[in-house]
């Protein structure tokens, strides 16, 4: 502009920002398509996710029944979440803690060890493996409960009650699902048992691509065995398949507290044996309506994941998007 | 191939053994799921209990189909809301999520620097975790008993737009700014290049935005007040919740979730190999 060559003509301040808004507006007019493009996908991420994690976080300082007035009490929701409420301390964090170290870190692990042992086999029968690892995820965590149902079934006629019997291991039949004994085994189990999904099939894609040249000049570097390879060669190669799979594991792990639900088929389980931090989030959100005190735990939880990830992007994500 | 011929050895023989005793004993839920779905009711009482079914029968479905229809809601009535649940989702959700993408990806405008980012920010937390406030926003907005209530929240997929971005900046330029001196509009660019051109990972997509919907309970349970709205997942679950030491009807539940089963695996049958290629080529990265 020839404003801004000539430097003996002083534009005055509002005029600049004037100029700037309106190139600023033009540029906006000339991609409007782009905006139009993304509008759809920007308006559904705001008022789902956007939205509700900053209600959760603001509702989290309030006292709120869903019906009422709002009322705004400060810390006192996460004060008395730490230092009063018994259940959360005694049973939902213990039993979080030990269901998400075994089926998160666990589940992730086992699927790699499984994704991995899949991709030694010879080519022509990897995807019949493939597919009997994954078909119990396919079928889903609900479909899947009649069989738990069945199997764990107090009585004698109950498939695992029945084989222990026969073998002579117990002497009378278990009520596996609602003694707390050994509720919660069961549902590692059975999450277990349902955690090889989509980053499982991550992790066998990214198997493929690691480069073959790679472990011959591994091999002359000195590495020694299997071990080291995968450590040193195969998981480094295969880092956004990795990472993609830990991102998928936390969402599934922190989700999977129906589970208990669906096995008891109670929405608290019998002495909490089986009481996760998301019923009790959906105990005082869905059962006694205290709202506020239940986004308090779910901004709790929200900040959990955030670490897990946070932990999972330092492990795999590139170096420049942390 | 040196490799290979070195690798035929005892290693791999007893992977095959063990691994197929493994992938048998993995499988055990699905076979028995087969078999509980066909059994007839006397069969479901023997002792002692028999894993497989002796005369399969299809009377589970048939009760299921039929004389469910003497319920409050009949069971099809769940299982069209699921079919147009996911079939809409599904639509939905590749439209939206490569639109997003193709302009991500391809374009440079204001904000997109904060777009991208909150939508990597958002990769790094659980928003499932937050089903208070999306509850109090659906009623809100007064999206409670309608098919809108299961699909949009469904569509604010990160992830899905995450991988597509990463897939379609693949696409090399040249093509776009060739159709667009042949005098293809923006619309014309997405539909006949960038679509078709990022079909791999619109089948991985495909894949896990209908499991998550079709096995979805949390929109039926929470946003639907009215039967009449809720899908088939809700279905199975709450046929679950009397099934708990109770035999009786548990060939029902069994008929009922091999229903829910048999799309997911017809899904992923049809697209497993694309599915497999975008891995490789996208991801997060």
């Amino acid at each position: 502009m020839k404003t801004e060559l000539s430097p003996s003509i002083r534009t005055s301040r509002a005029q600049t920002i004037g100029l700037r808004w309106s190139r600023f507006w033009a540029e906006i007019r000339r991609d409007a398509f782009c905006y139009l493009f993304i509008a759809p996908f920007l308006l559904c991420f705001t008022v789902f996710i956007v939205v509700p994690v900053v209600m959760a976080a603001t509702l989290g300082f309030t006292s709120y029944d869903g019906f009422g007035k709002l009322h705004f009490i400060g810390f006192s929701n996460y004060i008395e979440l730490f230092t009063q409420d018994i259940i959360f301390l005694t049973k939902a964090l213990p039993n979080t803690f030990l269901f998400a170290l075994i089926v998160g870190p666990g589940g992730y692990m086992l699927a790699f060890l499984f994704a991995w042992l899949i991709h030694q086999l010879p080519i022509r029968i990897r995807d019949y493996y493939t597919l009997a690892f994954y078909a119990p995820s396919m079928a889903g965590a609900v479909a899947l409960s009649v069989v738990w149902i069945a199997a764990f079934s107090g009585d004698r006629v109950g498939y695992v009650n029945h084989f222990l019997l026969q073998m002579g291991w117990i002497d009378s039949p278990i009520i596996w699902l609602q003694d707390p004994k050994y509720l919660m085994k069961i549902m590692i189990l059975v999450s277990l048992w349902i955690s090889f999904s989509v980053g499982f099939l991550a992790m066998l894609a990214g198997l493929q691509t690691v480069n073959r040249e790679l472990y011959e000049a591994g091999r002359i570097d000195g590495i020694s065995n299997r071990l080291q390879e995968v450590f040193y060669i195969t998981i480094p190669s295969m880092k956004p398949q990795m990472l993609f799979s830990a991102v998928m594991t936390i969402v599934s792990t922190l989700k999977a507290g129906s589970i208990s639900t669906q096995l008891t088929g109670a929405a608290i389980t019998p002495q909490y044996a089986g009481h996760l931090i998301i019923n009790h989030i959906d105990d005082y959100a869905f059962i006694r309506f205290e709202l506020g005190y239940a986004s308090s735990i779910s901004v709790m939880l929200l900040l959990v994941s955030y670490f897990a990830m946070r932990f999972a992007y330092r492990l795999f994500g590139s170096k420049e998007e942390l | 191939m040196i490799r290979k011929l070195r690798r035929t050895s005892p290693f791999q023989v007893g992977l095959v053994t063990v691994f197929t005793a493994l992938a048998a004993f993995m499988i055990l839920p699905i076979v028995f799921i087969l078999n509980h779905a066909f059994k007839p009711q006397n069969e479901l009482f023997l002792f002692p209990p028999r894993f497989f079914v002796r005369h399969p029968t299809f009377r589970n479905f048939e009760s299921l189909f039929l004389h469910a229809s003497n319920a409050t809601v009949p069971f099809t009535r769940y299982l069209f809301n699921s079919v147009v649940v996911a079939a809409l989702t599904l639509t939905l959700v590749i439209v939206v999520s490569t639109m997003a993408a193709y302009v991500l990806a391809k374009y440079q405008f204001h904000f997109k620097q904060l777009i991208m980012s909150m939508i990597t920010l958002s990769l790094m937390f659980a928003p499932e975790t937050v089903s208070i406030p999306r509850y109090l926003i659906i009623n809100g907005i007064g999206l409670n008993n309608t098919y809108f209530g299961h699909v949009l929240p469904a569509l604010a997929s990160p992830v899905a737009v995450f991988m597509l971005v990463g897939f379609v900046s693949q696409i090399p330029n040249d093509l776009v700014e060739a159709a667009k001196i042949d005098g293809a509009s923006h619309f014309g660019i997405f539909l006949r290049i960038v679509l078709p051109l990022s079909v791999p990972a619109i089948a991985t997509i495909s894949i896990f935005t209908f499991q998550g919907v079709w096995g979805d309970v949390e929109t039926s349970t929470l946003f639907m007040q009215t039967e009449t709205m809720r899908t088939l997942a809700f279905y199975v679950n709450s046929l679950l919740s009397g099934l708990q030491n109770n035999v009786a009807g548990q060939n029902l539940a069994a008929a009922a979730g091999l229903l829910m089963f048999i799309p997911n695996l017809i899904i992923f049958l049809l697209f497993q190999r694309k599915v497999l290629e975008t891995m490789i080529h996208s991801g997060i990265k």
